[in-house]
């Protein structure tokens, strides 16, 4: 049975263990991973939301950061949501709090809709979804920029807020907040690929 | 996309938010530089001052919302979160920390209450935390619409003593619903206070609906640690950094202790040196009439 990784450094790790535990229904293995070996024992991973500087840092610090670029590397599926988006990404505009890691093709912007009254819920139009998907934003990144690599999914006004390159799966919303399980389906679905 | 179509200020965000500072630590700071500290450190938020608890305890006085120029300049200071404290029941303070930009309200025992009631906190758009002793005080306030609960403790003494009383207390009257039949989790509510949907759902869930952090007399590392391994989502420290010999040390190593609060090996190398915790006080030589944990019902 494939297993999937979330990794447990801080934010909503429990909410995305539950979320891909009802998408899969038994045919995955969901675990929080926050020690060294962990990330290579998983076939695919999950980078929660939560404070992106807190993120980055307990990466440095528990000596995962390498672990995780591999992983991504070697083509495994990510599914990165809002912090998680912001760790992936290329560049980090106007702002130097947070190093990403550089995985994903994209130029992105935190915070980019305000502070926590600003937060928002929207109905997505997501490409490859037949209905509008009810997308949970909270204190949200955007992505301003991609690459020629990167397809985007979804949009907000100019804004992207979902894309996706390769086995790297991106999203400024949280999936994990919702009952509906497609987004958890897509991921899924590319761990079968 | 229409812009027109987006919601705003839902329970769904609100929670929402809270859940993201999970496993997290939250620190009190009264200046930008200290904010900086803070976030450097790996703070998930900060919760903007005028003073520390422990300096609003010695001060006496009527303590209230901190001067919205400072909490101004903590916004502008960093990225990650800002929250800031209301009196309990002053739903015009709230108003104004919302209109500044905060992420979030801590309608706090720590200031001076300036009403019989708590805010009516499911009207605004911002979310709030609120602390609480027990179960019933925990439910009263998600039912005024708090997003996150937070344990009492003993603000500003540095002796985490209150935070485990009110922590066990939380989680230990949870754990006694598990398996009680309608009729007894309504006996319960009576008796508690709390609304019967949320005495039932905490029965289902076996945890709060919100998040349920410790605060209130954190001071060190070990302390931190104590409370995530008696079930703590994350943890407030208020006094314990900034009245601490050397905070920015103090500050990355209570962000480590959160993270790693299983590993006693680990914890014992990030406890070294760190100087002189935070002087404090035995919670249990305040007289009654003196403790913060008292104001709010």
């Amino acid at each position: 049975m494939a297993r999937i990784g979330v990794l447990a450094l801080q934010g909503d790790v429990s909410e995305h263990v539950q979320a891909l535990e009802r998408a899969a229904a038994g045919k995955a293995q969901v675990v929080g991973v926050r020690k060294p070996g962990q990330i290579e024992e998983c076939q695919a991973l999950v980078l929660p939301g939560g404070e992106s500087t807190t993120i980055c840092r307990q990466l440095q610090s528990s000596g995962l950061t390498e672990e995780l670029k591999a992983a991504a590397l070697s083509g495994k599926p990510i599914l990165a949501t809002c912090a998680g988006l912001v760790l992936i990404s290329q560049e980090v505009e106007g702002d130097n709090k947070v190093r990403p890691l550089g995985l994903m093709d994209i130029k992105i912007s935190r915070n980019a809709f305000g502070p926590q009254r600003e937060s928002f819920e929207a109905d997505l139009q997501v490409k490859g979804l037949n209905r509008p998907y009810r997308a949970v934003f909270i204190r949200a990144p955007a992505i301003c920029e991609v690459g020629r690599e990167v397809e985007v999914l979804a949009r907000v006004g100019e804004a992207v807020v979902a894309a996706r390159q390769k086995n790297l799966l991106a999203l400024a919303f949280h999936p994990e907040l919702t009952e509906d399980a497609r987004i958890h389906q897509i991921f899924l679905k590319m761990l079968e690929a | 996309m229409e812009l027109e179509n987006l919601r705003f200020g839902t329970e769904l965000l609100k929670r929402g938010f809270a859940k993201m500072q999970k496993g997290g630590v939250i620190m009190d700071v009264t200046t930008p530089e200290q904010a900086v500290i803070a976030e450097e450190a790996g703070a998930v938020a900060v919760m903007a001052l005028h003073a520390v608890p422990a300096d609003i305890r010695k001060m006496g006085g009527v303590a209230r919302m901190a001067d919205p120029a400072i909490i101004e300049a903590i916004i502008e200071a960093v990225t990650i979160p800002v929250m800031a404290k209301a009196r309990i029941g002053h739903f015009v303070e709230a108003q104004i920390l919302e209109a500044l930009g905060v992420d979030m309200v801590d309608e706090s025992e720590v200031l001076t209450p300036a009403d019989e009631f708590h805010i009516e906190k499911a009207k605004f758009t911002i979310p709030f935390v609120c602390g609480a002793r027990n179960l019933g005080e925990a439910c009263r306030r998600i039912k005024e619409g708090a997003a996150m609960i937070r344990t009492k403790g003993e603000a500003g003494t540095g002796d985490v003593s209150q935070a485990v009383l009110h922590m066990r207390m939380i989680l230990g009257q949870i754990r006694s619903l598990k398996g009680m039949d309608d009729l007894q989790l309504l006996k319960v509510a009576r008796e508690i206070e709390a609304d019967l949907d949320l005495v039932k759902e905490c029965a289902r869930m076996q945890r709060l609906p919100v998040v349920n952090f410790a605060a209130g007399g954190v001071a060190t590392p070990a302390d931190a640690a104590l409370m995530m391994q008696l079930g703590a989502d994350g943890v407030f420290v208020g006094s314990g950094i900034f009245k601490s010999e050397s905070p920015a040390a103090m500050a990355v190593a209570i962000v480590e202790a959160v993270h790693h609060y299983d590993d006693a090996s680990f914890l014992a190398n990030i406890s070294k040196g760190l100087g002189a915790a935070m002087k404090g006080l035995d919670a249990a030589t305040i007289p009654e009439a003196e403790a913060l944990q008292n104001r709010g019902w």
